[in-house]
């Protein structure tokens, strides 16, 4: 089953505010410390077959939405915050819910300021790829 | 695979082929499905069973494939009259097909993307299954963009001289694609350029192609030393130079100075000469600076583009000191990607690293890889602690 491992710049239930200090003000062996983190993280899923895809996203964009027949459509953006948007995601191929949430886990506890696990929310999303039943 | 069975041997004939079917009077669209069609049946069975006459083989396979599709009996009868009717190719014409194909494939009315699918399957012998997963897009959703590219192409006048230059930006596109850095598992992208660029060199005689492929040939020389652990980029001034490839890098150089001697510069044969300069220094400090400053005034004279005159704003910081680094920069417009990543460096090395800190931040913050946004990152964690150190 897949399921999508969704990361937020910031926030999550009852965390609407959390901050976290930015990566460039960490100190630098924490940074690589943290690089290294996720690299391992990837890999080790490569390894055991679960890793599907993984891809980040760049801050800038824009909201946009339809505004009638031959007008262009509207944008909302650049973005004034970047704490609601999505910052990247992960796609893995596992066997259970259980074992999706385990990873999303691992993931959550990678090293930040000070060396201490971020802890932060990830969002873990089943994807709808099952077998259709029969709807008559 | 079997030894002696090389897939890129099979691929270099590719383009031949089709311009065989194309004498027989196949269309281009067709010829060229039917020439993959043969391909893919080639790499299925060669393996085991490798043909004698390898190009008779893939003729033949084509040419059944594409009167398989031409299907209509009357069609074939027509097409068999063709056959016997098959002018005996001339001296030189078999090269001058095979550059119509470079030329068709990358035509000015294609979109880029397009552009390099249609050179890498036609003129490259790739199959649409290989492209796909080096560009990680669904194979279904290759077949239709090369498949669209070919009518948008059909009918096209062939006996006119095509457009070299879009020729070459399409190869280097392909190149830089494959620069980015993949996994094993992925077509080498890079290394296609490189083959595709060298049988372009075989075929034409114009300088531009032999820079273009000694740029290719003096980047790819480095490839090894670019990442280090985790896919973490290295820079340039920080590289294992021990690790660079003497034997392209020679190549490069050797191809580079064939085509300076023709004196008809071009932007392909300056970026070469700036790389072959940077190959040449046993380190970073004895990097010739000055010279390369020269040739981005040469790169500035000949393309006026935004991005050499950013690149030309980090040469003349080292040849003339970060301060004429600066006034430089001040010429080139902000909106230039890596921008800021230059400025940090330059402000820096003027010694303002509190500015130097923002601003790689800020350029993390519009990187356009995750390895370039890492690498921006840890300069700015690199700089704060640097003035952490100073108060302290």
């Amino acid at each position: 089953m897949k399921y999508l491992i969704l990361k937020h710049y910031r926030g999550g239930p009852g965390h609407p505010g959390m901050d976290y200090t930015p990566m460039d003000q960490w100190k630098p062996a924490e940074v690589d410390a943290h690089m290294q983190f996720i690299s391992d993280f990837a890999s080790r899923l490569q390894d055991t077959g679960e890793f599907v895809d993984s891809q980040a996203l760049s801050t800038a964009g824009a909201f946009v939405r339809f505004d009638g027949e031959g007008r262009p459509p509207v944008t909302d953006g650049p973005f004034a915050e970047t704490k609601d948007l999505i910052a990247g995601w992960m796609i893995v191929d596992v066997e259970s819910w259980d074992r999706a949430v385990e990873l999303a886990g691992e993931l959550s506890a990678s090293p930040g300021a000070g060396g201490e696990p971020i802890g932060e929310w990830l969002e873990v999303r089943p994807f709808l790829t099952g077998v259709p039943g029969n709807t008559e | 695979m079997t030894p002696g069975f090389d897939t890129a041997d099979l691929r270099e004939l590719v383009p031949a082929v089709i311009a065989v079917l194309g004498r027989r009077g196949a269309d281009f669209a067709s010829a060229e499905d039917a020439v993959q069609e043969a391909l893919i049946r080639a790499l299925e069975t060669w393996p085991g069973d490798p043909p004698r006459d390898p190009k008779g083989w893939l003729v033949a396979a084509a040419w059944r494939k594409f009167l398989d599709a031409t299907r209509s009996e009357t069609a074939r009868r027509g097409r068999e009259v063709v056959v016997d009717a098959e002018p005996p190719a001339e001296p030189g014409a078999a090269a001058d097909d095979t550059l119509r194909l470079y030329f068709l494939c990358a035509h000015p009315t294609l979109p880029s993307s397009a552009a390099a699918a249609l050179t890498l399957r036609a003129v490259g012998g790739l199959t649409t299954r290989q492209i796909a997963a080096a560009y990680l897009v669904p194979e279904a959703t290759m077949a239709q963009r090369i498949s669209r590219a070919k009518k948008r192409i059909t009918g096209l006048p062939l006996d006119r001289p095509g457009d070299l230059a879009t020729v070459l930006r399409v190869l280097y596109l392909v190149f830089n694609e494959g620069y980015g850095g993949d996994g094993p598992d992925h077509t080498d992208l890079a290394a296609e350029a490189v083959r595709v660029t060298r049988q372009l060199v075989a075929l034409t005689d114009e300088p531009e192609v032999a820079g273009l492929l000694a740029l290719m040939l003096l980047h790819h020389a480095r490839r090894d030393s670019r990442t280090g652990p985790g896919g973490a980029l290295v820079p340039l001034a920080e590289q294992d130079r021990s690790r660079w490839d003497t034997t392209l890098i020679a190549e490069g150089v050797a191809v580079l100075q064939a085509a300076l001697a023709r004196d008809r510069l071009g932007e392909y044969q300056a970026q070469a000469a700036i790389a072959a300069l940077h190959a040449d220094a046993p380190s970073a400090d004895e990097t010739d600076w000055v010279q390369i400053v020269g040739w981005y005034d040469e790169l500035l004279a000949i393309t006026d583009s935004p991005v050499v005159r950013l690149n030309r704003a980090v040469a003349v910081g080292e040849a003339d000191g970060a301060g004429a680094g600066l006034a430089a920069l001040a010429a080139v417009d902000a909106d230039v990607p890596r921008y800021a990543a230059v400025a940090a460096h330059l402000h820096e090395r003027a010694g303002d690293r509190e500015r130097a800190a923002a601003l790689y931040a800020e350029a993390a913050g519009a990187a356009a890889s995750v390895p370039e946004r890492d690498h921006l990152t840890r300069e700015a964690a690199r700089v704060r602690q640097l003035l952490r150190d100073d108060a302290s």
